[in-house]
């Protein structure tokens, strides 16, 4: 027989950290081949990252009022980056052709839209759901009338004339907003009992899934207007939208029906077992557990839609890629200086994909209620 | 709403089950099951694995539906109608194996979700029974936690109390025990005896803890196979019970 006698202390776990050359040692020089390559990709980096700060930073031209200054005396480019090309022509690559006195509206929306989602962030806002609702409601229409114009005597600015970032961004947070939405709504249907309602979101999901965005895109604008009844006209980046919605809304409605999918079965019992309706039992119970299991999967999608609505340009509307690449390129003032535009454009695209990214990640954290299913 | 279907209304029962069928594809899965149940009565149905006792209860609210016979509960048939189910329901509590708690809501918004949304009670109305009733299941401090923090029996009881909330006449446990560690089960089932001590509510439990039947049942059933083998009194049930089938299921389970 053994009893203790005595209740054994908590101790603190061993640290693990011996120090810098513990950690080179185990993660680097582990053996002869891991030495070689750890000493392979020192060699490479030290051949790109130098001359590459030394181009982007170091030898840029900043600011210049002509590409002249990006010159040599001779006519040939200097060795760094002509970073003047993008500042001289900013306000262009922001607003496309927007006209100059109008540019305060686009900034008012975009100003509005920002103050009115801070709040959002920060767990004390009262009615939150309200201000949530407005913002997904009533803004876009604020936020319609402020840039397209033509009502309170604002002038009516065409929307072949919005461009540049702005254009980018409308179209991406237009696609999210009614991808997300039709999406959920096409994952519920092809989920439905309703034999009608599951077939109809079955082909509408398969048919826009197996059609390229670019196809899409073209037969917007070159198919519809001709099945259109003559002399209506439809506007170009409407129907540019429209595309990209059900385009990636068939996207979201695969993912969101893999998160309805995921819920445990007793979820939806204990849900109807208390007399919620089919439509609150989706609402409150089913789709805020799915929603979160999916995140990664939307934020994947809508990083895709982002970068897609540079298929636009195909179809002749001019967003942030098209201002860059077709009109700031045969711009003959700046000619030669095309490779400073696709780097920043590039810069600009990750460095919204990289924000969105970064933001699923912490809302996936806020949201963890440490329960596994 | 209108209810067409021909009911033998009889105010007293609670629940009558009617020569109630059910089949899974081809398999014969409840046959011939009738039973009335009484405003107030407690009953056990207790059996082996895959003896239709669970099938049983989730027809009474629906989540299966049977194929053959009549259930009439509160004195109207279950047609499968779906807003006569969701006013059904909200008289029908039921409290599952696997507690179904939503993980997403917090202790007090499981509680007051039903409430608020399909009894249309304000906010504040619905979190003062739901705490109510937390006290009664001894742990209104957990109320601002999520399902996730909680123990296995913690979680049964908040079940538990989120049915009450609902103010049902009629409670449907099905093995409200099984899943929980050992040492967890007395203080769900203490909670369930208090209830059916308080009287006045319906209860149908699906359980294996005969002590549990023997305090509190008004009677047991005792199903095989998908049918009702023998049906009695706690003490006639267990002292002196008459079929094989039975005699051998409780040696079976008492002897442990």
């Amino acid at each position: 027989m053994y009893v203790t006698d005595k209740i054994l202390p908590e101790l603190p776990a061993p640290s693990n950290s011996k120090g810098l050359i513990h950690w080179l040692k185990t993660n680097l020089f582990n053996g002869p081949f891991n030495t070689l390559f750890t000493l392979l990709a020192a060699y490479v980096l030290y051949k790109v990252i130098p001359p590459a700060i030394e181009w982007a930073f170091i030898d840029a031209t900043w600011f210049a009022e002509t590409s002249g200054e990006c010159k040599l005396e001779n006519g040939d480019r200097k060795d760094g980056a002509c970073w003047a090309f993008i500042t001289n022509r900013f306000d262009q690559i922001m607003y496309g052709f927007y006209p100059e006195a109008e540019r305060w509206r686009p900034n008012l929306a975009g100003i509005m839209l920002v103050l009115l989602t801070i709040p959002l962030f920060f767990e004390k806002t009262p009615k939150k759901a309200w201000l949530g609702g407005f913002i997904l409601v009533i803004f876009p229409f604020i936020a319609f009338v402020l840039i397209r114009g033509g009502y309170f005597g604002l002038e009516a600015i065409d929307t072949g004339k919005w461009g540049g970032l702005m254009l980018t961004l409308i179209i991406s947070l237009v696609g999210i907003l009614f991808a997300l939405l039709f999406g959920t709504i096409l994952a519920l249907g092809r989920r439905s009992s309703m034999p009608i309602v599951k077939s109809l979101s079955v082909v509408f999901i398969e048919f826009w899934r197996g059609v390229p965005l670019i196809t899409v895109l073209f037969m917007s604008s070159v198919m519809l207007p001709l099945f259109l009844p003559e002399g209506t006209t439809f506007d170009k980046l409407a129907r540019a939208m429209i595309g990209i919605i059900l385009f990636q809304s068939a996207y979201v409605a695969e993912v969101v029906r893999g998160g309805l999918q995921a819920i445990p079965k007793g979820q939806y019992e204990a849900a109807a077992a208390m007399g919620l309706s089919y439509w609150k039992s989706m609402f409150l119970v089913i789709l805020p557990q799915s929603m979160k299991l999916v995140i990664p999967g939307l934020v994947n999608t809508f990083i895709a839609l982002f970068k897609d609505t540079t298929l636009v340009l195909i179809i002749g509307l001019f967003d942030l890629l098209a201002i860059i690449e077709n009109v700031l390129g045969s711009d003959n003032a700046w000619l030669g200086f095309h490779t400073e535009g696709l780097v920043f454009a590039a810069f600009v695209f990750w460095l919204f994909c990289f924000g969105l990214s970064r933001y699923s990640m912490a809302l996936e954290r806020k949201l963890d209620t440490g329960h596994r299913n | 709403m209108a209810n067409n279907a021909q009911v033998n209304n009889n105010e007293e029962y609670a629940i009558q089950l009617i020569n109630m069928n059910k089949w899974y594809g081809d398999f014969h899965v409840l046959k011939d099951i009738n039973l009335n149940v009484k405003e107030g009565e407690r009953i056990v149905i207790c059996g082996p694995s895959g003896s239709g006792k669970s099938t049983v209860i989730r027809c009474i609210n629906h989540l299966e539906e049977h194929q053959k016979g009549q259930i009439i509960v509160n004195g109207e048939e279950i047609t499968g109608d779906v807003k006569q189910l969701e006013r059904l329901r909200t008289d029908v509590g039921m409290c599952f194996q696997h507690f179904n708690l939503f993980p997403h809501l917090s202790i007090l918004d499981n509680l007051t979700l039903a409430p608020i949304w399909v009894k249309k009670i304000p906010k504040a109305e619905a979190e003062a029974t739901a705490m109510k009733y937390l006290e009664r299941v001894k742990i209104p401090d957990q109320a601002l936690k999520y399902p996730g923090q909680l123990s296995g029996g913690q979680q049964q009881r908040v079940a538990i109390a989120r049915s009450l909330c609902m103010d049902p006449k009629i409670m449907l446990f099905d093995e409200p025990t099984s899943a929980l560690d050992p040492e967890m089960i007395s203080e769900v089932l203490d909670v369930m005896i208090e209830l059916a001590n308080e009287g006045g509510m319906t209860m149908l439990c699906v359980t294996h803890e005969m002590g549990f039947a023997k305090k509190v049942a008004d009677r047991v059933i005792f199903m095989d196979a998908g049918q009702i083998i023998e049906e009695n009194n706690p003490e006639e049930f267990f002292n002196n019970p008459q079929s094989e089938r039975t005699q051998l299921f409780l040696s079976q389970i008492i002897d442990h």
